[in-house]
């Protein structure tokens, strides 16, 4: 919200021309040859600032997910350069990666799997504690109890087991674990889509209580448009593995320039019925990444495509400040 | 003073929840009449190995051959052997032998299959290698491969323990490596990676804890077969040498004189299958006990 002051500041987090690509093997693995790539994310650029929250939407299967789990190194990128305090991640030992990760941490999306169902949540939350600090038992302890504080449970959960708790329970504690270390940015991913609707409110809104006090940098990866309007300053569009369309929450939404995006944004149900408009439906579904169209990856089902969108790939263009779009329609 | 409270009252809370905890094991425990049944043989024949030496007041070794064949009486209350030793005090001797082997042959087995398991789904060059390995071994039946480990070995208690662990362990990893590749899927293992958490934390407290019961159970079941095979061996001569007393020896020495003893293939036998039973009954409660799904008390 603070964003024009970040406008001079340097990002936190640059990431540069981020490609993954997964191989597809037959029935022998690698040993058979490799049968093509899936390209789950395809040259993404985004610049993450300090204390904002950027929104990636997207359908399923556009990469969104990919993308945040490659910063982390989860899975190895294919190309690119991620910078983190002037550091490529990709270019870092694993060592240091290690320690990273205690900078950047995620949220995920499952919060039934993501609780190892043995341990208790006291030992869950100190975990994390007991890799990245040395800190004694009774001192983790209380930062535990402050943690759990924060994000809405109190200490007499400390020794429950994670299948004692509802799923909006299971996920503050999932929060709880990637803020017990202080890290600088959280990367969520889509941690309310499993949630009901009335416990998804609950949770965005501890989300960005925690962003004001703990001075948090969000990337938020989620298929929920309602959910990214309310949370983000700026929002990043995916489709196929590309990031299509890029601006501040205001501008994105008064004026979405990208023919998907205004597909996207216009299947959002609104009560709002003077404010009438134009249901854009896609005709197909999304192509396979294993074989993207060429040129412009969205010129299969796009409304206005040109003759040019089929061969040329478009380039990311300045339209407004702050306002990138990657689209033939606006030369 | 506020936060010693707090540590407090969550001690208090444990110490509830702990003992909830307990009550409810029990009761579920209790509640299958079959592996309690189990679990008492097998801790009655466990007794028998371990105190029984000191009950029983004859010698193993000490031949009368004025007393040799003698039906069950007041004074051999399970008869006596070819060479007039007391059979109780050499099957309660046997006990110690065989199921002795039988545990060291089961800690073993299930060492080595929990860190041959773990550190296969954790490195996949590993995985390749060590489940070949575990395949080929497979393929041998296993009363022969122990068979042909002794006859390589040569006869000696060690080494009915090595080749029998070398028998089992295969099983032991195929068990752990199948669930421990469900639990490595789970996202709380990525959690973990992204902890930042180092490859020994992740694989000994978070899959390891998680793959525990079903090699419980498993154990239990390499115990029992464990004992079978020793017997096995030392019936066909290639386990415990005579004079030293082991269930399967004896048995093979009452092979020869059976029409004239029954004693002793009878309680030799008897205890076999005693203490196969009472361990096959006490793996296949612990499996419905352990097993979330049929207990309705939990949902994960």
């Amino acid at each position: 919200m603070n964003h024009q002051t970040n406008r001079t500041l340097d990002p936190i987090l640059e990431v540069q021309n981020l490609k993954k690509y997964f191989p597809v093997t037959g029935p022998f693995g690698r040993l058979g040859g490799i049968k093509g790539q899936v390209k789950a994310v395809n040259d993404v650029t985004l610049k993450l600032y300090e204390g904002e929250t950027y929104g990636l939407v997207g359908e399923s299967g556009s990469g969104k997910s990919t993308t945040g789990r490659t910063i982390l190194r989860l899975t190895e990128p294919t190309n690119g350069k991620v910078f983190f305090q002037d550091k490529d991640i990709f270019q870092a030992s694993k060592k240091e990666v290690r320690l990273l990760r205690k900078d950047i941490q995620m949220v995920f999306q499952d919060p039934y799997s993501s609780l190892n169902p043995r341990k208790r949540i006291g030992k869950i939350l100190e975990e994390p504690l007991m890799i990245h600090t040395n800190v004694n038992k009774n001192e983790r302890r209380e930062r535990v109890f402050d943690i759990l504080e924060k994000v809405g449970l109190g200490m007499e959960h400390y020794y429950r087991f994670p299948h004692e708790f509802s799923g909006g329970q299971r996920q503050r504690i999932g929060l709880a674990r990637a803020l017990v270390v202080n890290p600088k940015i959280v990367i969520c991913d889509e941690p309310v889509s499993a949630l009901d609707v009335s416990i998804q409110s609950q949770v965005i809104n501890l989300l960005q209580k925690l962003q004001d006090d703990l001075h948090l940098t969000y990337l938020f990866i989620t298929h929920d448009i309602s959910v990214v309007r309310h949370i983000s300053d700026r929002i990043g569009v995916m489709y196929l593995g590309n990031i299509v369309e890029e601006g501040r929450n205001e501008d994105i939404f008064a004026r979405p320039l990208h023919p998907y995006t205004q597909a996207l944004f216009s299947a959002v149900p609104r009560t709002n019925r003077a404010g009438k408009r134009e249901r854009i439906v896609l005709k197909g579904e999304i192509p396979s990444p294993l074989n993207p169209p060429s040129g412009c990856m969205f010129h299969t089902r796009c409304p206005f495509a040109l003759e040019k969108c089929r061969i040329e790939v478009p380039q990311r263009k300045e339209m407004k400040q702050d306002h990138y779009v990657a689209c033939h329609l606006y030369e | 003073m506020a936060a010693v409270k707090e540590v407090e009252r969550a001690r208090t809370i444990k110490a509830s929840l702990k003992k909830q905890e307990r009550q409810l094991f029990f009761r579920r425990f209790f509640a299958n009449k079959l592996m309690v049944m189990g679990c008492f043989i097998f801790i009655v024949l466990g007794l028998i190995a371990l105190i029984g030496p000191l009950l029983v007041s004859y010698d193993p070794y000490e031949m009368k051959v004025a007393e040799r064949l003698n039906a069950p009486s007041g004074e051999h209350w399970l008869g006596t052997d070819e060479f007039g030793r007391d059979l109780l005090t050499r099957i309660v001797y046997g006990a110690q032998v065989s199921m002795g082997i039988g545990l060291i042959v089961t800690l073993i087995s299930s060492i080595l299959g929990l860190i041959i398991g773990l550190y296969a789904i954790y490195y996949a060059a590993l995985d390749h290698i060590l489940m070949r390995i575990c395949d080929g071994l497979m393929a041998i039946p296993g009363i022969l491969l122990a068979i042909a480990l002794m006859a390589a070995l040569g006869p000696s208690p060690l080494n009915v323990i090595i080749a029998l662990s070398i028998v089992f362990t295969p099983n032991i990893a195929r068990i752990v490596r199948s669930s421990a590749l469900v639990i490595r899927e789970q996202t709380f293992i990525e959690a973990m990676h992204a902890q930042g958490a180092s490859a020994t934390r992740i694989i000994w407290q978070h899959i390891a804890p998680n793959t525990i019961s079903p090699l419980i159970v498993q154990a239990t079941f390499v115990f029992a077969e464990a004992i079978i095979s020793e017997a096995a061996l030392s019936f066909l001569g290639a386990g415990i040498a005579a004079p030293d007393p082991s269930w399967g020896n004896i048995l093979q020495a009452g092979k020869l004189v059976i029409f004239k003893a029954w004693w002793m293939v009878v309680f030799p036998g008897l205890a076999i299958v005693l203490s196969v039973l009472g361990l096959n009954l006490l793996g296949d409660g612990l499996r419905d006990f352990i097993d979330p799904h049929s207990s309705g008390k939990k949902s994960k």
